[in-house]
């Protein structure tokens, strides 16, 4: 059924670039007006999926929406698209975060024409990791992002910029380096590069001159650098400071959730006894990530890499969620990266605003914003509480499944006291979150930011449009949980759990 | 004997003797390219017209007329056409002699097509040294001090690695007593294993002839020829070089090691482990050499040879597979097209932006984004294609050459391959954040002329094919390598 959808929000942003970047006379409000049509269709296409989508208990591991055409006979590689109840979430994410990176870019006046292909670009880099069926296809997307991605930081972001875009380069192309190395051992060992066959066969008992440990680690290694895993982290902290704003908008709201959700499809999923056996190790990576990570966060004191370290801190709970192995507890790490999509994207939007409008990033010289801008402050304020996990938010339901998920999980030995560790974590989160809300908006206005401008409209749109989708999430999660469950009930089976 | 299948070469020497004598009678010299051009397309239609069939060898079986040649006379056909479509404003740059230009090219090419096609050991010599001598000459053909430097110095390395593989040669005949490769092949395989454990010479010879093909393919340690000749070449020679003569250097590789010593397994799994040597060093060297390089010829030049120690993964393959691999010989092939469209696609625009800057230095690219905007999407499109990413050509070249490693338990070199290109995509990147980051020197356009934005459009086609439709080039590729299967 709808084929067609698929293929249409993967290309059309790449159509819009083309289109941007070949085609149109280079006027900015053309552009912009044409990169906001060709994100928007994908977004309304993507909700129209989710709304489609069969939430059975029948549809259970069932790819729907799929279309398949053979691509490269000699290496049996296939264009296989589809969405599962793992990947359609992440899509919708995608698109929503594409779209509104879009409306968050509308002041770029510099080098505009490049700068919208180049974003549209991304965004199809993106969608097409999470749609893809065939490891091929799925590579090709996964390494294509980082052409984009080094020239958006590079030309547009700020700060030790040139630094950072080749740091995010090599790091992201060393992970992916060892990825493909995996992906060929997987291709001999199975003959196939369908994620699908591979998922449904039992790799641990397929007889290969390479233990399938091996080829587990060295895919996991292409995802640890990009979720981050503490100790690849370092990359995440320069680049999503640096970027321009939408871009670190699209960076951590999208683009790190291609390693959670390749960790989920790909080493779970098809190595399932070989996850087990090392999950203990990766739990407790996890944990360090959750505690170094809020522990340096505390210590920041710029305003925009503050809310860049936070994230490595909640990846922590992703990967402790997915490890844990638990039925709940990777419905949770599904939820938060999703959750986490928008609330940092939220985040780092309105870190954008304040920088812009204030022109300060020093957390020492800010103070006192309340006054002088009081929409950002109640919407940085949403977006904090959700960040460090209060009820009716996203984080607070994401965040509880992953803990109580990993708590009862029975897989993976001494769980409980890693999971006992990881809620700290959300102490320190509480912690840095209010410490920089404190800092930044309360306190007695200062006389420097008197006339600092508050939201224009287009912003307020924006920010309502994150506001109101994190708050349904927040209350109503099943609308999200009911669908991710689909997706991971297989993986379960597969666990023997 | 049949000379209607010695067509293309017939036509490739006439056309060479046209273009020379034109060139005393007429005052406009452009016409000396357009004769050339319709030459190499007259060729290239009658080798594409025999693809396929199934013909006997020719001259004695001196030449093998068979699909992997076939395949070779057109790539060389095809990057002969963009080196003088490339080279019709460089010729401004030469007093005279713009006739014996060509025809040395069109001569180099014919040699190249022979190198493909030859099942001999002594035509073999003939052929390489008919492109070597005339890559000599073109290399030296600016006439300036760099230029000739580096022609005297491709000629007297060209000479040793000559006289080595002559050498090879010799000792292979001496324990044969065979030229023709098959005969060869049939001579070692009906040895006991201990004889041939036991007789240095002829391990010797084929060690030698390795070392003497690793020159024309500019393998480490054969490679300190390079960055010197690429430098002081005329720049569309620099790309000849780099793809054409190395593409040669492989046909002649795969054809010796296959015909004459595929068999027994454990003499192919040996050399297949020699290769594999001389892929971590040229690909290794190669990589880490071209990063402080400030003169992009030579930063091509030396990621070149990390170029071919990509390739060698791929020989490495076919050797330790024993008994051939269809994956490892096809991925040479494949490989080979994309990065002659990519290299090519490389070359052509630096052509284009040095014409205008009469510079060869990196750093005097800043700003060409706002400049030339499309030579330098161009150029961009190239060096992504060089690092390996999707979705260009190089991509799915290295994908399907390390695909076959994988397949043959060469997971330890497909790893330090993969590693290296990694390292590679540092300095390419260094250029293209030069081009699209860096203030321009002066707002000025660069200017191209139409035959080189042909043949750079051409390449970038190429490029994009074969990186986003394979399927079909791949199975060419196939085709062409089943010969080597037994």
């Amino acid at each position: 059924m709808g084929s067609g959808y698929l293929t249409a929000i993967l290309f059309l942003p790449a159509a819009g670039a083309a289109l941007i970047a070949f085609v149109l006379s280079n006027r900015a409000r053309v552009i912009k007006w044409t990169a906001a049509l060709f994100t928007f269709v994908p977004l309304a296409l993507s909700v129209i999926l989710f709304a489609l989508f069969d939430r059975s208990p029948g549809a259970a591991g069932l790819i729907q929406f799929e279309e398949k055409a053979l691509w490269i006979a000699p290496i049996n590689a296939n264009y296989h698209l589809g969405v599962d109840g793992l990947s359609l979430p992440l899509v919708v994410l995608t698109a929503f975060l594409g779209f509104l990176a879009v409306l968050i870019s509308w002041k770029i006046d510099l080098r505009v024409r490049e700068y919208f292909a180049w974003l549209l670009l991304l965004e199809t880099s993106i969608l097409g990791v999470f749609l893809s069926l065939d490891l091929l296809l799925f590579f090709i997307m996964w390494e294509i992002e980082v052409i984009p991605m080094y020239f958006l930081i590079n030309i547009w972001g700020a700060g030790r910029k040139e630094y950072s875009a080749i740091k995010y380069a090599v790091y992201t192309l060393f992970g992916s380096a060892f990825m493909l190395a995996g992906i060929l051992s997987l291709y001999f060992t199975t003959g196939s590069l369908s994620m699908i066959d591979i998922g449904q066969r039992s790799l641990g008992l397929v007889q290969s001159i390479m233990p399938a440990s091996a080829i587990f680690f060295l895919l996991l290694i292409g995802f640890a650098v990009k979720l981050p895993v503490f100790p690849f982290h370092t990359w995440l902290p320069d680049a999503h400071t640096d970027a321009p704003t939408a871009v670190s908008v699209m960076l951590a709201g999208a683009l790190i959730k291609m390693g959670g959700y390749g960790m989920i499809r790909l080493c779970v999923t098809m190595f399932p006894p070989v996850a087990q056996q090392y999950a203990v190790i990766l739990v407790i990576l996890a944990v360090i990530g959750v505690l170094y990570g809020a522990a340096v966060t505390m210590r920041q004191t710029d305003f925009k890499r503050l809310i860049a370290y936070s994230s490595i801190s909640h990846m922590g709970y992703v990967l402790l969620g997915i490890f844990a192995l638990g039925k709940v507890s990777l419905v949770g790490a599904a939820l938060q990266m999703f959750s986490h999509g928008l609330v940092t994207g939220l985040l780092f939007a309105m870190v954008g605003l304040v920088m812009h409008n204030a022109h300060e990033r020093d957390l020492r010289k800010l103070g006192g914003l309340a006054r002088q801008v009081p929409i950002i402050t109640v919407v940085f304020s949403i977006a904090g509480l959700a960040s460090l996990g209060l009820p009716s938010t996203s984080g607070f339901a994401a965040e509880f499944l992953v803990f109580v998920g990993s708590f009862s999980s029975s897989l993976v030995s001494g769980i409980q006291v890693y999971t006992i560790l990881g809620v700290l974590g959300v102490v320190l989160t509480a912690g840095y979150i209010l410490w920089m809300l404190q800092r930044v908006f309360y306190g007695p206005p200062l006389e420097q930011y008197d006339g600092t401008a508050d939201a224009d409209v287009l912003e307020r749109v924006y920010m309502f449009a994150f506001v109101a989708v994190i708050m349904l999430v927040g209350i109503y999660p099943a609308i999200l949980t009911d669908v991710i469950k689909l997706g991971i009930s297989p993986i379960m089976g597969l666990l023997g759990g | 004997m049949n000379l209607a299948l010695f067509i293309p070469e017939i036509t490739l020497t006439a056309v060479a003797a046209i273009v020379i004598l034109l060139d005393l009678f007429i005052e406009q010299k452009r016409w000396l390219a357009q004769v050339s051009i319709s030459g190499l397309v007259i060729a290239g239609g009658v080798t594409t017209a025999m693809w396929g069939g199934s013909y006997p060898a020719i001259f004695n079986n001196m030449l093998a007329v068979d699909n992997f040649a076939l395949f070779f006379k057109v790539l060389f056909l095809g990057i002969a056409l963009l080196v003088i479509l490339s080279s019709t404003d460089y010729v401004s740059k030469f007093s005279r002699f713009q006739g014996e230009y060509y025809a040395l090219v069109l001569l180099s090419t014919l040699g190249m097509m022979l190198m493909a096609a030859t099942t001999n050991l002594i035509a073999i010599y003939i052929a390489l040294e008919l492109t070597s001598i005339s890559l000599y000459a073109l290399v030296g053909f600016l006439k300036d001090k760099k230029s000739t430097e580096a022609s005297l110095k491709y000629l007297l390395l060209g000479a040793i690695a000559s006289a080595v593989l002559l050498y090879g040669m010799a000792l292979v005949f001496g324990f044969t007593g065979k030229t023709q490769l098959g005969e060869i092949a049939r001579i070692l395989q009906s040895l006991p294993p201990m004889t041939l454990l036991a007789s240095p010479g002829l391990l010797l010879g084929i060690v030698l002839l390795v070392a003497g093909f690793g020159f024309k393919i500019a393998a480490v340690p054969f490679q300190m020829w390079v960055p010197d000749v690429y430098e002081g070449a005329p720049t569309p020679i620099t790309a000849y070089l780099s793809v054409a003569s190395k593409a040669a250097g492989f046909a002649i590789i795969l054809r010796v090691f296959f015909s004459a010593f595929g068999l027994p397994v454990w003499l192919s799994q040996n050399w297949g482990l020699i290769f594999a040597a001389l892929a971590v060093l040229s690909m290794t060297i190669g990589n880490i050499v071209a990063i402080p390089q400030a003169n992009i010829k030579r930063m091509l030049g030396y990621s070149s040879i990390a170029q071919a120690g990509y390739l060698m993964v791929g020989l490495a393959a076919m050797g330790v597979a024993s008994g051939g691999s269809i994956l490892g010989q096809s991925g040479v092939l494949f490989f080979l097209a994309s990065y002659a469209f990519t290299n090519m696609g490389a070359f052509i625009a630096i052509i284009a932006i040095s014409n205008k800057l009469d510079s060869d230095l990196i750093e005097d690219y800043s700003g060409m984004g706002r400049r030339a905007p499309l030579l330098a999407l161009a150029l961009t499109l190239c060096l992504i294609s060089l690092i390996g990413m999707p979705p260009a050509a190089g991509f799915m070249a290295k994908f399907y050459i390390f695909n076959a490693a994988v397949q043959h338990g060469l997971l330890w070199l497909v790893i330090i391959a993969v590693l290296n290109s990694v390292i590679s995509a540092y300095y390419y990147l260094r250029v293209v954040k030069v081009m699209w980051l860096g203030e321009a020197a002066s707002a000025e356009k660069v200017p191209s002329s139409g035959a080189l934005r042909l043949a750079l459009s051409l390449c970038c086609l190429g490029v994009l094919l074969l990186g986003i439709i394979p399927a079909y080039a791949m199975k060419l590729a196939q085709l062409a390598a089943n010969i080597f299967i037994y």
